[in-house]
């Protein structure tokens, strides 16, 4: 125990640090909420806005169809969270909902948000949507916060200050995948990929993963959509031949990695392969930001209060919902404030953190305003693992081995 | 297959009258295998393992001895079992997913937290019956109470707030805000302070219970181990006071710290995924619950050494030892 002795005096210092600085901060943050004996102080209404582009989808599997209200359900139960905590504090939430159609413009709806009184808006759309408004909203003093889009170009050359992204980056699914894989020791991949342009990104994503730990990229193959029906009473005799046939010709490999975010084949490729083998990526084992059976890190109490309210399972949509409007709700308690100035600033700040039943506090990268995060890899019924990996080490925060890091950043922040 | 029966049954037996009568009975919730294991204090030997309700997770005796009160989190009520027989002789109307309780001093009613109801449920334990039911913030966890049975301390841990309770009119008479999800609270015994430790904000916030303001806030710093490993959850201060025991969680280690001057003298090396924590009577040992290796370590209290773990079910989750 000897070694203990340079830190207790560390620890001393640190503490002495602590009690000079930061405690009389503290105790000035705790000081209202310790005096209820004065006159109740004015409510504060703090009004958030959730803009999505949306219209109903269909899926390769009937259970894969997404629900009416997904993402909305989160923000909804992040809503009632903020307004318990609010209660004791005089602070009171409401969400305003605007639905737009997928490839309309959001100008007009955002707008109409902002002219509301929301500061913050929830934005459930794409890259192109999400960016028609980012600017606008800027010179509003609106914050932007995205769980729609998973483009790293969002956190990259179109970076910017009042867009903060609580949705992983393709690149973070990825990574958080590949180190798995790599961790199993499956080497050994091939890539069938759909024609679609997310498909594409999604593709590049792996591709940069395989790179980065160590995975053989054997051989890819592009799967054409060529605008069949997406669910017939006889297609499954049809996909029983054709996917043994179109992953004939692949090399031996360990992995069958999948990139279809438009939900044309991949759902399709497990147990159909011709060799037989894992797969991975959005088919298989896939990765995501929930998993609706964690039931870790106290998930299961989430778990139950998210099905209480919307009585269905949490998507992960929900859940970087749940997030964003629990991370306005933090930034209110910890200023005990509504002034969406000193919000922005405490969001901004490196004080910042947010615990959303993974384990470990979040916060968000100051170089592009990603939100750090472990990823969960799972099949369609239970979590398999959480990445990052053991073993995956980083210099600051391990949670950085997922993604772009700061060194290889390209967002310049224009503030 | 009988002799050998009769073998076991007549070593057991002069195990049983060569244990001193002085040792006491540790009580473990099993919250995997819905049981609790009961462990010899002097022996540190196990010596039953008893089959409970769904999930058993918080754990705690009453005064005398004579009953464990255990939360049944699945089973979503409190279970009363009779240290004697070592039977379930009762229920307590404990509201949904009961995870922690505390009881009053004089043993008479028992304030539980009901984490998907945002609710602190009082009961009386004579009457079996409800008391009262207090709105919290979200996912009430930690408990504690003052010495003197006029305060209670309840953590809720989405919101971040110890809630300061008036035990006889069940008011709320201060929220304090603390470090992400709070998780346990506990009075100093002299009740001039309440110490309540945050599991992802990864400190100790030291209330003073009468300005109700934190005074000290102890961040813990081990070589070698990322800061987020570092999940402070059991704290438990010895009846002279001058030492508190923090269990760290993922970080494997119990802290120890010095009341006077709240810093932290040792990091004591126990299992893995270490929850909670409870001292035997005589304060000469305090006991670690390590969920993830399965087993509990008795730590000497004078030393601050571990003496010995102990396999005990799967994920061990609470602990309580018998007042004699």
């Amino acid at each position: 125990m000897k070694s203990m002795v340079p830190n207790s005096l560390w620890m001393f210092i640190v503490l002495f640090w602590t009690a000079v600085n930061v405690l009389p901060a503290l105790a000035e943050e705790a000081q209202p909420q310790a005096q209820p004996a004065k006159p109740p102080q004015q409510m504060t209404e703090i009004r958030i806005g959730y803009l999505r582009a949306y219209e109903p989808q269909l899926a390769l599997s009937l259970l894969d169809v997404p629900p009416t209200d997904i993402g909305i359900a989160g923000a909804k139960l992040g809503i009632s969270d903020n307004d318990t905590t609010g209660s004791f504090l005089k602070q009171k939430f409401d969400l305003d909902i605007a639905e737009i159609k997928p490839d309309a413009d959001a100008v007009a709806a955002f707008d109409e948000l902002v002219a509301k009184g929301d500061r913050y808006v929830v934005a459930d759309l794409s890259a192109k949507q999400l960016l028609s408004i980012a600017d606008i909203a800027r010179d509003k003093g609106v914050l932007l916060f995205n769980v729609g889009a998973p483009d790293d170009i969002l956190r990259e050359e179109d970076c910017r200050w009042n867009v903060f992204h609580v949705a992983p980056t393709r690149s973070m699914l990825a990574d958080a995948l590949a180190q798995y894989l790599i961790w199993k020791q499956w080497p050994r991949w091939v890539l069938v990929y759909g024609s679609h342009d997310n498909d594409h990104l999604f593709a590049d994503a792996l591709r940069r993963a395989a790179t980065r730990f160590g995975g053989k990229l054997l051989a890819e193959k592009e799967f054409m959509d060529t605008g069949t029906a997406r669910r017939t009473d006889t297609g499954v005799i049809q996909i029983q031949q054709q996917m043994p046939v179109f992953t004939q010709d692949l090399p031996d490999h360990d992995v069958l990695l999948v990139a279809d975010e438009s939900e044309v084949f991949g759902t399709y490729v497990p147990y159909r392969t011709w060799l037989p083998r894992v797969v991975a990526g959005t088919a298989g084992l896939t990765a995501s930001s929930w998993h609706p059976a964690s039931e870790q890190w106290g998930g299961s109490q989430l778990q139950t209060r998210f099905d209480k309210s919307a009585g269905r399972h949490m998507l992960s949509k929900d859940m970087d919902a749940w997030t964003a409007v629990r991370s306005i709700g933090e930034a209110a308690t910890r200023t005990n404030s509504g002034d969406p100035g000193k919000i922005s600033d405490y969001l901004h700040s490196d004080q910042f953190s947010i615990a959303a039943f993974k384990g470990q506090k979040l916060t968000f990268r100051a170089w592009n305003l990603q939100l750090r995060q472990p990823i969960f890899l799972g099949d369609d019924k239970i979590v398999v693992s959480t990445s990052p990996q053991p073993g995956f080490l980083h210099q600051v925060s391990e949670l950085d081995t997922l993604g772009v890091d700061q060194p290889e950043t390209k967002c310049v922040f224009k503030k | 297959m009988r002799r050998q029966l009769a073998l076991m049954a007549a070593t057991l037996a002069t195990w049983l009258l060569a244990t001193p009568a002085s040792a006491y009975m540790v009580y473990v919730s099993n919250e995997k295998d819905n049981t609790i294991t009961i462990v010899d204090s002097t022996t540190m030997k196990v010596i039953k393992t008893v089959p409970v309700g769904q999930r058993p997770r918080g754990i705690t005796i009453s005064p005398d001895g004579n009953f464990i009160y255990l939360c049944a989190s699945d089973d979503d009520t409190i279970q009363v079992i009779d240290t004697g027989t070592l039977q379930v002789v009762g229920t307590l109307p404990s509201g949904p997913d009961p995870e922690l309780f505390t009881l009053s001093p004089d043993g008479k009613v028992l304030y539980v937290a009901n984490e998907n109801d945002n609710l602190v449920t009082v009961i009386d334990l004579a009457t079996k019956k409800v008391v009262a039911e207090i709105p919290v913030g979200v996912e009430p966890e930690g408990m504690g109470v003052s010495p003197d049975g006029k305060t209670l301390v309840n953590t809720s841990e989405t919101t971040s707030m110890a809630h300061f309770i008036d035990t006889q009119s069940h008011e709320i008479i201060a929220n304090v805000l603390v470090d992400a999800r709070p998780r346990y609270a506990e009075f100093k015994p002299d009740g001039s302070e309440v110490w309540v430790s945050s599991e992802i904000g990864g400190t100790v916030s030291v209330i003073d219970n009468a300005t109700h303001e934190v005074t000290h806030r102890i961040t813990f710093e081990i070589p070698g181990l990322r800061s987020e490993a570092i999940q402070p959850v059991g704290v438990n201060i010895t009846a002279d006071g001058k030492k508190a025991y923090v269990a760290l969680g993922p970080a494997n280690r119990v802290a120890v710290i010095n009341t006077q001057t709240y810093q932290v003298e040792k990091y004591v090396l126990v299992g893995q995924r270490v929850w909670h924590l409870a001292f035997t009577p005589d304060q000469k040992t305090i006991i670690s619950t390590n969920g993830i290796s399965n087993d509990i370590t008795f730590i000497d209290v004078a030393s601050d050494e571990p003496i010995e773990s102990v396999t005990v079910g799967t994920l061990p989750w609470g602990v309580v030892v018998s007042p004699k």
